[in-house]
């Protein structure tokens, strides 16, 4: 799971309005090398959730991101790099997402986030 | 290695898993005859809910490519088994999407909106006692409940909270759904509708049916 994907995430429990971000416990982490596209960085920018991508790229080993960001950065080449480093090449590969809510644990095996609900969780 | 669609023999498989049959190809084909507009549509986000044993993703992800094209795709399904399969047809096909086993997008309902720029549904479309809808394992494929329309009709509305402005929706759907039905319904949702194929097997009568807003010309 990339962490583009958990900035997309909520808790989905029936009466929970503060689902987002989820926590993240990490097990194992693991990088995938992938190309980096200007355009898509650029247009995701504000589609993202900035703090708690930061949030989480921290919670899985990664410090490199800038606790404020502003679009102006989109130009600088090491800022973009960044960015798509935390947001598509590091995945969590084993742990657990936590509902900041209720505390309710998603578990992620094999970098699959297991969402589904108990019956009276709907 | 790149293929136009994904390849069978590469498509990984479970007992528990719908296999690519002549829904899936009837969808990949469907998108197939698409190509040229869904690669000048330039989506970012793709999405596939209900991924079974993953062809369509895959082949829809070998068709409009990868990070260096700035595309990233979503699957979800409710059965694990099916994700575990998807993950290893994606793998044997060298392309990614990101999975999250869900009820449709539940999960992703708040931060997706608006950010779907394709999506695609097989969806479970045979005409079952409503009692057979929702269970697990490989009937989760197929049981649609009263016309097949029971999970059709819970994915239409989240379809539309998910899709983008520029948003294209393809749908399977059997004559049994009453498609035209559906396609008047998503007109009031300000959805414009074309059947891109039709196919009519030993067993059943397929559409693939594409919608769009209204607002977007195409």
């Amino acid at each position: 799971m990339r962490l583009l994907t958990h900035n997309m995430l909520s808790s989905n429990i029936k009466g929970v309005t503060n689902g987002f971000p989820l926590r993240i416990e990490v097990e194992k982490v693991v990088e995938k090398e992938v190309d980096l596209n200007p355009d898509f960085l650029r247009s995701m920018f504000s589609k993202i959730d900035w703090k708690a991508l930061v949030h989480a790229a921290r919670s899985i080993g990664y410090s490199e991101l800038p606790d404020e960001a502003d679009p102006s950065m989109l130009d600088s080449d090491d800022f973009l790099s960044r960015f798509h480093h935390a947001l598509l090449q590091l995945h969590l590969e084993e742990g657990v997402l936590i509902c900041p809510e209720t505390g309710r644990r998603f578990p992620v095996n094999k970098g699959i986030p297991n969402m589904l609900l108990h019956e009276d969780e709907v | 290695m790149r293929f136009k669609t994904a390849q069978i023999r590469l498509v990984s498989s479970h007992p528990e898993v719908y296999e690519p049959c002549d829904d899936s190809f009837a969808l990949v084909d469907a998108l197939l005859a698409d190509r040229s507009k869904l690669i000048e549509h330039k989506p970012k986000l793709c999405m596939e809910v209900g991924c079974g044993s993953g062809y369509v993703i895959t082949s829809l992800a070998l068709l409009l490519g990868q990070e260096s094209n700035g595309v990233q795709y979503f699957a979800t399904d409710t059965n694990p088994y099916a994700l575990k399969v998807t993950s290893e047809t994606l793998e044997a096909h060298g392309v990614h999407a990101e999975l999250i086993s869900t009820d449709i997008a539940s999960g992703l309902e708040k931060r997706l909106a608006g950010l779907v720029d394709v999506m695609v549904v097989n969806p479970p479309y045979v005409p079952t006692p409503e009692y057979e809808v929702g269970r697990e394992g490989i009937a989760s494929a197929w049981a649609g409940g009263e016309d097949g329309r029971s999970v059709i009709d819970r994915i239409l509305p989240i379809a539309d909270n998910l899709l983008s402005d520029k948003g294209w929706l393809y749908l399977v759907t059997l004559a049994a759904n009453r498609p035209l039905q559906i396609c008047l319904q998503m007109r009031q949702k300000g959805y414009a509708s074309r059947i891109v194929l039709q196919r009519s097997t030993d067993e059943e009568s397929l559409h693939i049916i594409k919608f769009w807003r209204e607002s977007d010309t195409q």
